[in-house]
């Protein structure tokens, strides 16, 4: 009896230590990124993640441009995979023959265990080719002669920039979000979805005034599972957004994301600013994602309270 | 530890019958240099059973690991400055000869067809020229087909030595570059996509139409790429290969730099190849444990009198004998254990 006690108090003090260990590493990784970025932040201070200048001749750095990279390549990345997810989820458990519903769940899921050293080759060698030959002539004949937003679409078009590398990471995050989507479409009870149908309701309407409450909270987290995987991926990025420090207004030209800055320029940072101020970049690029973390929870709890009021 | 060092020497003492001990040393530092020097290692470990374990993580990591005295010596594409080797206490000398070529992507032209001056390069880099058939190139190339096609600079997207050579040679003919951008491992491009590492710029080269880059000569000799004729200092054409390099190289006056930091860009003389440069080695003064010390000067005098070949096959030019004997003098001179006896016996 003494020694299953005994055992008992091992064990919780045991799953307490990994637990909080987690905790003590997080910090510590903050705090030697912190400490690292200080000669830059030091140096450039509270303006360097919105000054665009990186130049290592001078020894002169700011964040802008990168972080500018990351998010315009997340967010295009996010707009074009929500909704394709959206429908292959849909189509997988509400639409699809079940002959069908395995091999096809079993591929979105292989898509999401392909290394992304993989996707930007195919990027680079397959994808970026066929966009500058065919995509790119076609949407700045098109979208790029609107007013206000063909700006984005006017540019040298060879196929290497903000856009390519925003619609590779869409690929990328795609069978995150569907699978994530697929699983909480999968619980929502079918006496609720059957009533629905037996009130005369379309598939339409079943999924978008049944399922989708039903699920959003799982929803929202798959977007924010596949945000994260976009926000911090380099490789891929780095191979297809062309990594050139600028700010352009078109999706065409070659920019930076943090990581892909990270990436080329760790190894062979010549001055101790230089590398300080990829550091910060790092440090930066944590905050963002620790935000958007943090939003996705807020909101979350929102919507959860929301409901709570309802009933 | 130390026993199974000594232990495996023994073993191998006893395997390459004949050889006094073998010493394993460490180097780390520029990825440029990175085949010959794996290529020597493996020549000299067959021929001394000592080995040498070079880590390719670029010029910049080789100086850092070379301070904090991680490995027994660095490697970098950029020499360093005076004081700085004094201030650290490094020996530096050069190990390898090599050539930065630009090279095209265009339609119809052969390599080495198309000629290129050094300030027109640097106004194509700085997007002033933005057309291949623009006047200023044409001029140059009168029997050449120039297409109606957008100029698209690639550049190096990581700190590079070969970015240093190139930069610092776009620095000596173009005022405007020298004052707007100026020279170093990595510079505020003013146009271009960036490729990661020579194979990265060679790939967006082969795949970007109208598309030119730079690129070590290896690079652009192994992928077949379009290369460009280059105006020399003496206001000659010249292509790039191992004569054109060593022309450059000998002109160089290596006594009189401290560090022999020599670069080798645009020299004087009709036949040289005007992006020239050598790869350096780092090595502290004051040696904590001379006998690696010792190992990696015979292995450098070793490869510089018996690797010449090896050299020449994978397209580096081996340095000249007046060099070498340089080099063995001043690193006899400075290389010293800790309590001031000379390392090189």
């Amino acid at each position: 009896m003494r020694a299953q006690r005994f055992q008992d108090a091992l064990f919780h003090q045991l799953t307490r230590f990994f637990a909080f260990l987690v905790l003590a590493i997080l910090v510590a990784i903050l705090a030697s990124l912190f400490y690292g970025a200080l000669p830059a932040l030091k140096e450039f201070g509270a303006g360097f993640p919105f000054s665009a200048d990186w130049n290592p001749v001078l020894d002169k750095f700011g964040g802008l441009i990168s972080v500018y990279g990351t998010l315009s390549t997340s967010l295009i990345a996010l707009l074009v995979a929500v909704p394709v997810s959206f429908g292959i989820a849909l189509f997988l458990t509400e639409l699809c023959p079940p002959a069908l519903r395995a091999p096809l769940g079993v591929a979105v899921e292989l898509l999401a265990a392909v290394p992304s050293i993989i996707y930007g080759m195919w990027g680079l060698f397959v994808f970026a080719p066929l966009f500058a030959d065919y995509i790119q002539p076609l949407l700045s004949g098109t979208l790029g002669q609107l007013p206000f937003v063909g700006v984005l679409f006017q540019g040298p078009q060879n196929g290497i920039g903000i856009l390519s590398a925003g619609l590779i990471l869409a690929v990328m995050v795609i069978p995150f979000i569907a699978s994530v989507m697929r699983d909480v479409f999968e619980v929502v009870p079918g006496i609720l979805k059957e009533s629905a149908y037996g009130l005369g309701a379309t598939t339409w309407e079943v999924v978008w005034n049944v399922v989708l409450p039903y699920t959003r909270v799982g929803v929202i987290g798959g977007v924010m599972l596949g945000l994260g995987r976009a926000l911090g991926e380099t490789m891929a990025v780095t191979f297809v957004i062309g990594n050139a420090h600028r700010i352009s207004p078109s999706l065409y030209e070659a920019g930076n994301s943090i990581a892909s800055t990270l990436a080329n320029e760790f190894a062979e940072a010549s001055s101790d600013l230089h590398v300080a101020s990829l550091i910060a970049l790092g440090l930066i690029l944590f905050f963002v994602t620790f935000v958007v973390l943090a939003i996705s929870k807020i909101l979350l709890m929102r919507l959860q309270r929301s409901e709570g009021e309802k009933t | 530890m130390q026993g199974f060092i000594r232990a495996c020497s023994f073993v191998v003492a006893l395997g390459g019958a004949g050889v006094a001990q073998a010493v394993d040393i460490t180097g780390a530092g520029a990825t440029f240099p990175y085949p010959i020097y794996s290529k020597w290692a493996e020549i000299y470990k067959a021929k001394t059973g000592s080995g040498l374990n070079y880590q390719s993580i670029g010029s910049g990591g080789g100086i850092k690991q070379i301070k904090s005295k991680t490995v027994d010596f660095g490697a970098s594409d950029m020499p360093l400055k005076a004081e700085d080797l004094e201030k650290d206490g490094l020996v530096q000398f050069p190990a390898v000869i090599g050539g930065v070529v630009p090279v095209v992507n265009l339609e119809g032209v052969a390599p080495g067809q198309m000629k290129m001056t050094g300030t027109l390069l640097a106004d194509i880099y700085m997007g002033k020229v933005k057309k291949w058939n623009d006047p200023a190139i044409a001029a140059l190339n009168a029997g050449v087909r120039l297409p109606d096609e957008n100029i698209t600079v690639v550049r190096r997207a990581d700190g590079s030595g070969t970015t240093f050579l190139f930069t610092n040679y776009l620095s000596k003919v173009s005022t405007d570059w020298k004052d707007k951008v100026g020279a170093g491992t990595a510079v505020q491009w003013p146009e271009g996509v960036g490729g990661k590492g020579n194979e990265g710029v060679a790939s967006y080269v082969q795949r970007i139409k109208g598309g030119i880059g730079y690129v070590e000569y290896a690079y652009a000799k192994k992928n077949k790429m379009i290369h460009l004729a280059m105006k020399n200092k003496a206001g000659e054409f010249v292509q790039p290969d191992d004569l054109t390099f060593q022309a450059a190289a000998s002109f160089a006056e290596w006594s009189k730099v401290p560090g022999f930091g020599e670069i080798l860009t645009e020299q004087p003389g009709k036949t040289s190849w005007p992006i020239t440069g050598a790869s350096f080695i780092l090595m502290h003064k004051v040696q904590a444990d001379p006998a690696k010390g010792a190992e990696v000067v015979k292995f450098f005098d070793w490869a510089f009198k018996n690797g010449q070949k090896t050299a020449e096959e994978l397209d580096y030019v081996p340095l000249p004998p007046v060099l070498v004997k340089q080099i063995d003098t001043a690193l006899r001179a400075s290389l010293k254990d800790a309590s001031g006896n000379p390392v090189i016996k």
